[in-house]
């Protein structure tokens, strides 16, 4: 569809084509290229990244760091004392419930959206139309989308008239400040603003799947289901479980869009694994405690990372 | 082809068309209900019974946003941040992708392997330290501040995204330049980078995208209102005075425009880009 084939997995692949360096003149250089080539990447990974890192790791065995100079090692204190905080539980709730339910709504939406535009009946330019309209949300920043849906959800708002009008509820719900919902809102809310991600991959790979493998499965009478279920998704199996993981990375480091919306409350109803640590270091100062919480969420999210690393190497 | 089969069809094509009909406003209609909004006055943002357009229909909002300096210094800072991003993460990746499909060395694969996963770094890891490096640096509350930043998250997609678009190319390109005498440097620069312009567009709007887009730390990382990327202004207007809905939607509308034009020139790109499916929001 078009000239770009980039997929995650190639890269630094350096072709099916690898080179060994040739016994010639200035071999030494030529072994020494790469690696001046790389040089700028590497060396803002590691003022960037690495040293952060380290950082972050340092600050979170001491007390009192970046408010005073004067801080000491405490060991492991700090850990006991976050893992031990009932509010960090429930920010582990919740960032699980906001992550599982938006990657699964995600990735069936995507999928949905995608089959819609990929089918026969869709003509080239009702296809552009309604891709460029699907596209729409996910190109929203963020804050933007927040003040959106403050402005639909808002008790007096027209969400609540057109649900009142049809009968669905009775009055004004207040979405976002309201205990038993503002969690599912956020979460709806970031469903609204993601899918078209797992989409545009989704109609990529549909395009992919070869047309004889369905005519194949026609010809053995399997039904549209049965060709669904066992050519459509064998076929694009690869890509969903690397968007998914993907996606499932990215969803639970989620921050705008709930500090903009609910800031974590009400009574930390919505309190995410991010909003928590923000708060400790940025409305309470407590800059080694958020720094403990900072890595248990790299910890956790290295995890993620490294089954998203394998499968991208099993789709080398 | 029979009756009842041309009717099932028929039927079919209705179905997928409501079907799109459906997502389509899922998609499309809050969207236009906030450009509706930003052209109502604030006293009828939330009138009952909502109405789609009001009888004091005015662009009055985008007016008040449009003069104000104050306003107006918000898209200046994103642009400014959007556009250096953008050129030095294409420069870095150049250079970086250069090696990873042209090159074979020892440390390649544990290099390759360190890119893809610092894409999975939680920003919020990161946030703390940058807190204490940039006030230590001097970097804080500064353009060069946030610019830093954001490479550390465009870089990885943007490497790998150049890696795959090098490796599509064939190497007989830039072989054939070296015949000539001239070094690996001239080849990159004369022969690769001339003919990846599309891959580097894309490259290039996803950077901008990020660098705009970017939150957690143009809130932390900056403290006078003259510093302010735009969706902090947009948050800002939040919490100003009573809620001024209608300049919130305008400022939105505005602030969401750089994207949308992008997007509708670009289109091939973004979407080339997005089936790559290594870009972060």
């Amino acid at each position: 569809m078009s000239q770009l084939t980039l997929r995650p997995a190639e890269a630094g692949d350096g072709g099916p084509q690898a080179r060994r360096p040739g016994p010639r003149p200035g071999r030494l250089r030529r072994s020494l290229t790469p690696y001046l080539y790389l040089l700028p990447t590497v060396l803002l990974l590691v003022a960037l990244m690495v040293l952060p890192i380290v950082m972050v790791v340092g600050y979170s065995v001491m007390d009192n760091v970046i408010t005073t100079r004067s801080s000491e090692s405490v060991g492991l204190d700090n850990y006991v004392e976050v893992v031990t905080d009932p509010v960090f539980h429930t920010a582990i709730r919740n960032t699980l419930y906001f992550t599982v339910v938006s990657v699964l709504a995600h990735l069936v939406l995507g999928l949905a959206f995608a089959l819609l535009l990929n089918s026969a009946f869709v003509g080239r330019w009702a296809k552009a139309i309604f891709r460029a309209i699907y596209v729409l949300p996910w190109l929203f920043t963020i804050a933007v989308v927040a003040v959106l849906w403050r402005l639909l959800l808002n008790p007096n708002g027209v969400v609540n008239y057109l649900l009142d009008v049809t009968g669905f509820i009775d009055g004004n719900v207040e979405w976002l400040a309201d205990p038993d919902t503002a969690l599912h809102a956020v979460t709806f809310i970031n469903i609204w603003c993601g899918y078209p991600f797992f989409m545009i991959s989704l109609l990529a790979g549909l395009q992919g799947i070869p047309k004889d493998l369905y005519e194949a499965a026609r010809v053995d009478g399997a039904s549209a289901f049965r060709q669904f279920w066992h050519v459509t998704i064998p076929q694009l199996k690869p890509i969903i479980i690397s968007m998914a993981l993907l996606d499932f990375i990215w969803t639970t480091q989620q921050f705008a869009l709930i500090w903009m919306t609910t800031g974590g409350g009400p009574i930390n109803v919505t309190e995410m694994l991010s909003t928590f640590t923000y708060k400790l270091a940025f409305s309470k100062y407590e800059f080694s405690m958020a720094s403990t919480s900072a890595v248990i969420i790299l910890a956790l999210s290295m995890v993620l990372a490294f089954f998203y690393v394998r499968h991208q190497k099993v789709r080398d | 082809m029979d009756l009842p089969n041309v009717r099932r069809r028929g039927l079919k094509r209705t179905g997928v068309y409501a079907g799109l009909t459906l997502g389509a406003m899922f998609a499309g209609l809050p969207v236009l209900w906030m450009a509706l909004s930003s052209f109502k006055s604030n006293s009828e943002i939330f009138e009952y019974p909502p109405r789609i357009i009001t009888d004091n229909f005015s662009f009055d909002a985008y007016t008040t946003i449009l003069t104000d300096p104050a306003k107006l210094r918000f898209f200046l800072n994103s642009y400014v941040i959007g556009l250096s991003v953008v050129a030095l993460t294409l420069v870095v990746a150049i250079f970086a992708a250069y090696a990873f499909s042209r090159y074979d060395f020892p440390l390649k694969r544990v290099l390759n392997v360190v890119v893809i996963s610092v894409q999975a770094v939680p920003p919020i890891t990161l946030l703390i330290p940058y807190f204490g490096l940039m006030v230590t640096l001097g970097l804080y509350n500064t353009y060069p501040g946030l610019i830093l930043t954001y490479l550390v998250f465009t870089l990885p997609y943007a490497i790998i995204m150049m890696t795959g678009y090098f490796n599509t190319l064939p190497k007989e390109l830039d072989e054939a330049v070296k015949v000539d005498g001239a070094g690996p440097l001239t080849a990159l620069w004369r022969i690769l980078v001339p003919i990846s312009v599309p891959g580097l567009v894309s490259v290039g709007l996803y950077t901008f995208m990020i660098a705009w887009n970017e939150f957690l730390f143009a809130l932390t990382l900056t403290r006078t209102e003259d510093m302010r990327t735009v969706p902090i202004g947009i948050q800002l207007l939040m919490g100003q005075h009573s809620y001024e809905w209608n300049e919130m939607m305008a400022m939105s509308v505005l602030g969401c425009v750089p994207i949308l034009v992008l997007f509708l020139f670009f289109q091939r790109f973004f979407i080339g880009g997005m089936s790559a499916g290594a870009v972060k929001i």
